[in-house]
């Protein structure tokens, strides 16, 4: 195991963790403060890179792309949330996986429709694409540098806008009471559409920015939903703060177990079974930890104040 | 369950005699296809039933039941592949797999509730998911082609015949039918019920609610490793995509499709479902754009599914 690998699996940890980060943390605030289990998440994900494929081509430049597709991909969670997801506030958790799931299905089919059933790949502008050397002799691709980067400030941002100004105030006052807030003026669907529409944002700005790695295809939201479910349960859903904590933990143990389980089990194990069951462990890590901690805090790490579960 | 005759029965009778009559009807008719589509629908509901019991009847939203159908069509599948098909050998094993699964599962997956629960069945069965794919020996993302059917050893029983192997389908889900009739009628039936309906009363009366949970959830398991075995023999050919969680919800698809919480709905549930695909897909490639929406209005507008709409219920209890 040599350092330098060892770093630039780390950080690519790190990044897979940002991506995370900025998916659970939509789907933990749309659950915290409405009460809703949004299937459809990965689905928002899997259309915000389609979205900036499309957006890439249309204006030939990646960085305008995003600038265009991230409020397009607002306002069509914003769509969303008044033609579909309005009515589900008032039913059960079974109605919201079930009819979230029916969106799954739809947006599966609209996008083959549109785009086809095989992927869109982003090609990145040159001054992306190269690696850039860090300290210590790391040489790192500069877009995954800038997803870390990204991903942060998001997250900083997230945190400004809900600590700091009049709408994040009203979105805490919506989560710990909703009928005192509605009682007090608070326009309560107004506020959850929009909720709705940045955690859509969120959902798609993650699916905008993976997609120069992964290309944009139909599966991949299905994927990523599982592991953001993971990282919410793990965190303590509901809570943003336990979200950024458990992407980076799952970010971090999931990279890192797929590069160095085989070999660490090596050290203990004939070569070829650990070569033969690494990589079925190391798939199933995060899994395990998740069933773990469930087992000893049922709540999560970090379960915010008064919550319910 | 009264003997009262209700629009629903009699459609659940109709369903039931056209699976049983299928195998000489579809060729009479000129759609020989047919036959496939009810065992394969058959297959399916024996699944769908066997969720029913703890998601229609126990309120258990388990979004991972699909696994417990992939291990037992995987254990199949790894048994034909090192030249074992014995299905007194194998089915035992398959269906003990799915329990032990089962167990494991809900041992942790119970011990929360409500959303937790949902999140916590549903990422589960994905490790076996990411199993099936790295399991390079089997196949791994290609999937794993089962050579030779079960052998269960007796003549007139070859499953390589066709319609035999459709009327031990047909057996099968008549058997699981009177089982989940016979469970859900018992004591042990209402305690689930009762569970579903309020759980913290059941324990006020002094009823070990967890155990009671877990034992349905293991029985559900196992019931539906029994569709597995029919799977893996009927496909003959499992893939990872089997356990995949988007299985699971097709599952619950079929059940509130068919009307959740009713002994045969999930069984006209699985019918109206394969058969509703299968027309959809003449007129549109793309059917599942209708299929999404068409989930999203039933459950907004038709809880009690096709069982519901029958008996004038709209939302069934």
């Amino acid at each position: 195991m040599n350092y330098a690998l060892f770093a630039e699996q780390f950080l690519n940890g790190i990044q897979l963790g940002m991506v995370l980060f900025l998916l659970a943390a939509g789907l933990t605030l749309i659950f915290g403060i409405m009460d809703l289990v949004n299937l459809a998440h990965g689905s928002l994900y899997m259309l915000g890179a389609y979205y900036a494929a499309t957006f890439t081509e249309m204006t030939g430049s990646f960085v305008l792309g995003l600038v265009i597709a991230v409020p397009v991909m607002i306002l069509s969670g914003i769509v969303l949330e008044i033609v579909a997801i309005r009515t589900l506030y008032r039913r059960d958790h079974l109605d919201h996986v079930l009819a979230t799931f029916g969106l799954i299905l739809f947006f599966r089919e609209l996008v083959r429709i549109f785009w086809g059933s095989a992927g869109r790949s982003i090609p990145l502008p040159d001054y992306l694409s190269g690696a850039v050397a860090l300290p210590l002799g790391i040489d790192y691709p500069v877009y995954r540098l800038l997803i870390i980067v990204l991903g942060l400030a998001v997250a900083l941002g997230l945190y400004l806008l809900v600590q700091r100004t009049r709408i994040g105030m009203l979105i805490r006052a919506g989560a710990s009471n909703r009928e005192m807030a509605g009682a007090l003026g608070v326009n309560i669907p107004l506020l959850y559409t929009l909720i709705f529409g940045i955690g859509a944002g969120l959902a798609g700005f993650s699916g905008m920015i993976i997609a120069p790695l992964t290309a944009a295809n139909i599966g991949m939201g299905d994927t990523v939903l599982i592991q953001a479910l993971v990282v919410i349960v793990i965190g303590g859903i509901g809570s943003i703060r336990g979200a950024f904590v458990s992407s980076l933990l799952i970010g971090l143990i999931d990279t890192l177990g797929r590069s160095f389980l085989d070999d660490l089990m090596a050290l203990f194990l004939p070569v070829n079974a650990a070569e033969a069951a690494g990589p079925a462990l190391s798939s199933m890590l995060i899994y395990i930890l998740m069933a773990a901690i469930l087992f000893f805090r049922p709540q999560g790490l970090f379960p915010p104040k008064g919550a319910k579960a | 369950m009264s003997a009262t005759i209700t629009l629903a029965r009699i459609v659940a009778a109709l369903v039931l005699a056209l699976c049983g009559v299928m195998p000489y009807l579809a060729p009479a008719v000129g759609e020989p296809f047919l036959i496939g589509l009810f065992a394969r629908s058959m297959i399916w509901g024996i699944a769908a039933l066997s969720l029913n019991l703890i998601l229609g009847y126990g309120g258990m939203v388990s979004f991972g039941h699909a696994v417990y159908l992939g291990v037992a069509s995987y254990t199949i599948g790894i048994f034909a592949f090192h030249g074992v098909t014995d299905a007194w050998i194998q089915w035992p094993v398959a269906l003990g797999i799915s329990a032990f699964v089962a167990f494991i599962f809900g041992a942790i997956s119970l011990r929360t509730r409500g959303v937790y629960f949902i999140m916590i069945t549903l990422a589960l069965s994905q490790m076996f998911y990411y199993l099936a794919r790295s399991a390079e020996m089997y196949g791994s993302d290609d999937g794993l082609t089962i050579s030779r059917r079960s052998d269960l050893g007796i003549s007139w029983l070859n499953l390589n015949n066709r319609v035999t192997l459709y009327y031990v389908i047909f057996v099968c889900l008549l058997l699981s039918l009177f089982i989940l009739w016979r469970i859900v009628n018992s004591r042990f039936g209402m305690v689930i019920r009762g569970i579903k309906s309020n759980e913290t009363r059941m324990e006020g009366i002094g009823i070990a609610t967890y155990r009671y949970k877990l034992a349905a959830f293991v029985i559900a398991g196992t019931m539906c490793g029994l569709a597995g075995i029919l799977e893996a023999n009927f496909e003959k050919f499992v893939s990872p995509d089997t356990l995949n969680w988007p299985r699971s919800g097709e599952m619950i698809f079929m059940i509130v499709l068919g009307g959740m919480g009713s002994l045969f709905g999930p069984v006209i549930g699985a019918v109206v479902y394969w058969l509703l695909q299968d027309v959809l897909s003449d007129i549109t490639e793309y059917w599942q754009i209708i299929f999404g929406p068409l989930l999203i209005l039933i459950v907004l507008f038709a809880r009690g599914g096709i069982v519901g709409v029958l008996n004038g219920k709209r939302r069934d209890a």
